[in-house]
């Protein structure tokens, strides 16, 4: 005869055993969730928006590992942009209308955001976003920025470089303002000329270029000239390498020069950009590396970089803002506890969410919570964070010429 | 306002001379191929670009000196060149449409190199990248004097050779009218592939000039076009030597608007100086 606790224990192991198996089928069962986005994988922007391609692979395939979103898969569908615009809309409102994605990730580059802000503004989707530029354009209520440049970077950021300066060990009297006109740029630069001037540094130069252009020499020429103390270069991507180029062919150094926007990789390696400075959200280093997660996903993102044949791996700008997107909307469909749009809004709008940047509010102007902009620098070939101090790399300090 | 100094206006004017020969090198084959052959052909820039990056790919992998890397690129674009008209007259492709397919072979070039090269930036570092001298205040960097001085001899060697060999005059001849040129024993078809052979030749020589001195991007293929076909254009289709006086009068007319007044200013000087020449000499072109 079997002993009646035996028999008791039998069946709850055995009813364990199916609660799990319904369990697991149930999640098996349920269909992924869907984010869908497009990127610029071909075109004059698909360099960068490779980092975000395998940032978001690698984001997607960490949180399935973690079991998901509200217990159900996540399914990541990219689309190519082409760099278009025009294409990022109308990829958009298929993503909405003819896939059906549960929820709507960003794309790259200021352009393609904005279009794609349209088309979430009109289905009442969050969007929330990786690098956009323009803060003050970004009128829809349930758009959130990844990328923790405040609401008014046009002051905000050229105040961290000038005050960085002016705790340098020479800090500078005389400032040429040269710039692209390219639209996130140039009220950057605008911007940077209204703070110098309230700080009393005396403007001895201001240049504009059209972007696109291929003759550095004149201007080059020009900052030689002007003989100034320190140097804002309004570039973006590669032009920041191009002018360093065409003062170096006329054996020009600058005294302390910033770049807003430098393609990261070629600058740091040039050894014209010696003692370069530019704006950082995050940098391979303490006190960043120390957020939860961000070691782990430097690590990884190091592999999977050089696996899809991106000549830097290193985590800079783009991919950690790219990693923010996907915190923010995780943490936005946990605390909402459903896929409903709206109440993802609600909750991202009304709590601060911890991403690889920091701590992130979106309860200013646009969404946009506090300037998180740190001054880096060009040091022994390789950017390192340098103001303010509590985000500087070890030892690091502004170095000047 | 003040007026620059005397070494910055020659600064720059010498900086407007060098970028000013390389749109001359361009455009010499659009314009030879454009006059000449009367195939408008945008893949011009596509194949320099790609010449770009093979000659990137042969010195920087390969260990080649990139100006030894011409011994390759120049014979393997001859035959591309070549290639291409094959295909344009087999398919009597028009003036217009040759525009048009020659602008969908470029993008399919520009996919192709960000296929193999990916879209991010590659810079040439060579023994000459970073080489300069000074002639009086004045800074020379060498690669810029290359490109010029390769530009120069081409511009004056195929000057020549259109104007004193009989292939020259061949080809002359079925430009200005090709039935009569036929009926003289001129062989259309065989002039009209070593033309194109030639074009695309010249599209490998100003590759190599492009890795000499910029960073290498694939879009950048489309930032050349215009202002080479206003040198172009300036310069008289199928003339030799217009196309590099025309690049240089526009180089140095940009660098001088950048010099006094604002670097934006100078996208308008090509055109306005294009436009310009249109009303006073509409026939020109």
């Amino acid at each position: 005869m079997i002993p009646v606790r035996r028999i008791v224990r039998q069946a709850a192991v055995t009813l364990g055993l199916m609660a799990v198996t319904s369990a697991v089928c149930a999640q098996g069962t349920q269909p992924p969730i869907r984010i869908g986005s497009t990127l610029a994988l071909t075109g004059p922007l698909a360099a960068t928006a490779l980092v975000h391609k395998v940032v978001g692979e690698i984001y997607v395939e960490q949180l399935n590992k973690r079991g998901g979103l509200l217990g159900r898969q996540v399914e990541w569908i990219v689309k190519d942009d082409q760099s278009k615009p025009d294409l990022a809309r109308t990829l958009y409102e298929q993503l909405v209308t003819a896939d059906k994605v549960d929820l709507l990730m960003g794309p790259y580059a200021t352009g393609a955001i904005l279009s794609a802000m349209g088309v979430a503004q009109r289905y009442n989707k969050v969007l929330v976003h990786h690098t956009f530029g323009i803060p003050s354009l970004a009128k829809y209520e349930m758009q959130f920025p990844a990328w923790s440049l405040g609401p008014d970077p046009g002051t905000t950021v050229p105040t961290t470089v000038f005050t960085a300066l002016a705790a340098s060990p020479k800090p500078p009297k005389t400032i040429a303002v040269v710039t692209s006109k390219f639209p996130s740029v140039h009220f950057m630069s605008l911007g940077a000329r209204e703070v110098a001037k309230k700080r009393g540094l005396t403007e001895v130069l201001f240049l504009e270029w059209d972007f696109g252009n291929l003759d550095y020499g004149p201007i080059a020429a020009r900052i030689k000239d002007a003989k100034p103390d320190f140097v804002w270069v309004g570039a973006i991507g590669l032009e920041g390498n191009q002018l360093l180029e065409a003062m170096s062919k006329i054996d020009y150094v600058p005294q302390e020069h910033f770049y807003m926007y430098p393609a990261p990789g070629p600058m740091s390696k040039s050894p014209l950009a010696k003692n370069a400075l530019s704006m950082t959200v995050f940098e391979e280093h303490p006190p960043f590396t120390n957020a939860p997660g961000a070691a782990e996903f430097v690590a990884l993102y190091h592999e999977r970089a050089a696996k899809a044949g991106i000549p830097d791996t290193s985590v800079e700008v783009q991919a950690a803002a790219s990693y923010t997107a996907w915190q923010i909307l995780e943490a936005g469909v946990r605390g909402a506890g459903s896929l409903d749009d709206k109440a993802i809004a609600a909750y991202i709008k009304t709590h601060t969410i911890d991403t690889i940047q920091g701590k992130l509010r979106f309860d200013g102007p646009s969404n946009y919570g506090d300037d998180l902009m740190r001054v880096k620098q060009v040091q022994n070939g390789r950017w390192v964070t340098v103001f303010p101090k509590e985000y500087a790399a070890q030892g690091a300090t502004l170095q000047v010429q | 306002m003040t007026l620059p100094g005397p070494a910055l206006i020659a600064q720059s004017a010498l900086s407007g001379v060098f970028i000013g020969s390389l749109y001359g090198l361009l455009g010499l084959g659009v314009g030879l191929s454009w006059g000449l052959l009367h195939i408008i052909n945008l893949a011009h820039f596509g194949f320099a670009f790609l010449a770009a990056y093979v000659c990137y790919q042969l010195a920087s992998v390969g260990g080649m000196d990139p100006l030894l890397t011409l011994a390759l690129i120049v014979p393997a674009f001859f035959a591309l060149g070549v290639a291409v008209q094959w295909l344009l007259a087999r398919f009597a492709v028009s003036p217009l449409n040759s525009l048009l397919a020659t602008f969908g072979l470029t993008a399919i070039i520009e996919a192709g190199i960000q296929g193999v090269w990916t879209a991010d930036f590659r810079k040439l570092e060579s023994a000459y990248a970073s080489e300069k001298f000074r002639v009086g205040a004045l800074f020379v960097p060498v690669p810029e004097l290359i490109t010029l001085s390769l530009a120069l001899a081409l511009c004056f060697g195929i000057w020549a050779a259109m104007r004193y060999t009989d292939l020259g005059r061949a080809l002359r001849a079925l430009a200005e009218d090709a039935p009569v040129a036929a009926a003289f024993g001129v062989n259309r078809r065989g002039h009209e592939l070593i033309l194109a052979g030639v074009c695309g030749a010249l599209a490998g020589v100003a590759g190599v000039c492009l890795a000499l001195g910029f960073t290498l991007t694939p879009s950048q293929i489309y930032a050349w076009v215009g202002v080479v076909f206003a040198a172009v254009m300036l310069g008289g289709l199928g003339s030799a030597l217009g196309p590099l006086v025309a690049g240089i009068v526009i180089g140095v007319s940009e660098a001088l608007t950048m010099a006094f007044a604002s670097p934006s200013w100078a996208p308008m000087v090509s055109f306005t100086l294009l436009i310009g020449l249109l009303l006073v000499r509409p026939g020109r072109t």
